[in-house]
């Protein structure tokens, strides 16, 4: 009785904060609420025994999302008075928030009619995970059943940050990625940026490894391990990277070019793209997972950091 | 002795959801920022102490306990530092023409 009104008064409090999201006037508002939002959101994770899915959600929705969403804020500081005073017009707007209505009806609908008993893979990855070496079903789904998407998805996060950069001016490619920050040398931040990183690494590193048996992973840790990079980079106490250096382009696409070699290599030995063979599946998913991991904390610290520039401040 | 050790965490846990609420009153209430940053972060940290108090004699093994006591230590950490920070921008504004 008590976890079910406390269940109802945390998805009331959900849906209240994602229209407060909507409808707030201010971008710095919308995007603090949006956060709120998507740490509440991670607590009804856990209350469904998505540990996995809470914990991405904590630190990919709630933590880099909006802290992305804060940066894009920052820049776009200067003219947002202007873009508010020109507005979008009534239509807009109303063609807006009907396509909105639309689709969040039509996923309640889909949602609603979903028929009983739901229809899912879950019966038959259980009895094969255990080909796979790993006791953690997510990452068995992740890196064993369906790498294919994982690849797709590593991908996409190179090409992402591949279009950030190119935002960059000619004169400035090549130089530092990111804004240039002015901390304090014997402020609070960087007493943080000291303290803080010896033990994040470690939870990062902790976490990437328990993924193989227990909820977390290589996206968990990677948000983490970046996380303190920016740190140390916003507390002044080291350079952001410059993005001609060739052993940073390398650690970007280490991580999808030994998936794609490991795939090839399938192909001869499991007889499929992706194919691991009999005991192999293990090490193979250990070794992706290892060079993935410097291709995640660079590309998630990197987007962070926006596209490079020259010069001083800006 | 078990009966002891709930009847602690009850009076813990309350008392710490007790000054959460004290907290957050006081961010609602409070005229300016230096004042709601007090009241956030003073009583916020004495009500996770309390919960964390509160849940101690409740976990199954000293590896959780002492889990436990980092979050509390990290939280600790974190909030003094982001508190300063606010403060410290929020004075930025303030003398700035």
């Amino acid at each position: 009785m008590m976890t079910t009104l406390a269940s109802g008064a945390v998805v009331l409090l959900l849906l209240w904060l994602a229209l407060w999201t909507v409808v707030a006037r201010d971008a710095f508002l919308a995007v603090a609420g949006f956060v709120v939002y998507g740490l509440l959101l991670a607590l009804v994770w856990v209350r469904l025994a998505g540990i996995d899915v809470a914990l991405t959600e904590a630190a990919i929705g709630g933590g880099l999302t909006g802290a992305l969403l804060l940066g894009a804020v920052g820049r776009l500081r200067a003219t947002e008075s202007e873009t508010a005073a020109e507005g979008a017009g009534a239509g807009t707007r109303a063609v807006a928030a009907v396509l909105s209505v639309g689709v969040t009806a039509a996923l309640v609908l889909g949602v609603l009619m979903l028929p009983e008993p739901v229809p899912t893979l879950a019966p038959l990855v259980v009895p094969n995970l255990p080909a796979t070496g790993v006791a953690n079903p997510i990452t068995g789904v992740l890196l064993a059943f369906r790498a294919l998407d994982t690849l797709l998805e590593a991908i996409v996060l190179v090409i992402a940050l591949i279009g950030v950069w190119s935002f960059a001016p000619d004169r400035a490619w090549g130089g530092r990625t990111g804004p240039r920050y002015h901390a304090d040398p014997d402020g609070v931040l960087a007493y943080l940026a000291r303290v803080l990183p010896p033990l994040g690494i470690v939870i990062g590193i902790y976490l990437f490894w328990a993924g193989a048996d227990h909820p977390g992973g290589k996206f968990q840790s990677a948000t983490i391990l970046a996380a303190m990079w920016m740190l140390v980079q916003m507390a002044g106490l080291a350079d952001s990277p410059r993005t001609d250096q060739v052993n940073l382009r390398a650690g970007i696409v280490i991580g999808p070019l030994a998936f794609i070699a490991v795939g090839v290599v399938g192909l001869w030995t499991a007889g499929a793209f992706l194919g691991y063979p009999d005991g192999w599946a293990k090490p193979l998913i250990l070794v992706i997972e290892i060079a993935l991991l410097p291709t995640l904390v660079l590309v998630l610290a990197l987007l962070m950091n926006g596209p490079p520039s020259r010069g001083g401040a800006r | 002795m078990s009966t002891l050790l709930d009847v602690l965490s009850i009076v813990a846990i309350v008392a710490g959801a007790f000054f959460y609420l004290a907290g957050t009153v006081g961010l609602l209430r409070f005229p300016d920022a230096y004042t709601r940053l007090h009241a956030l972060t003073k009583a916020d940290n004495l009500g996770l102490v309390l919960v964390v108090i509160g849940l101690l004699p409740q976990v199954d093994g000293v590896l959780t306990a002492l889990k436990l006591l980092l979050v509390w230590l990290l939280v600790m950490l974190s909030s003094a530092a982001v508190s300063q920070l606010i403060a410290r921008s929020a004075r930025r504004r303030e003398t700035r023409p």
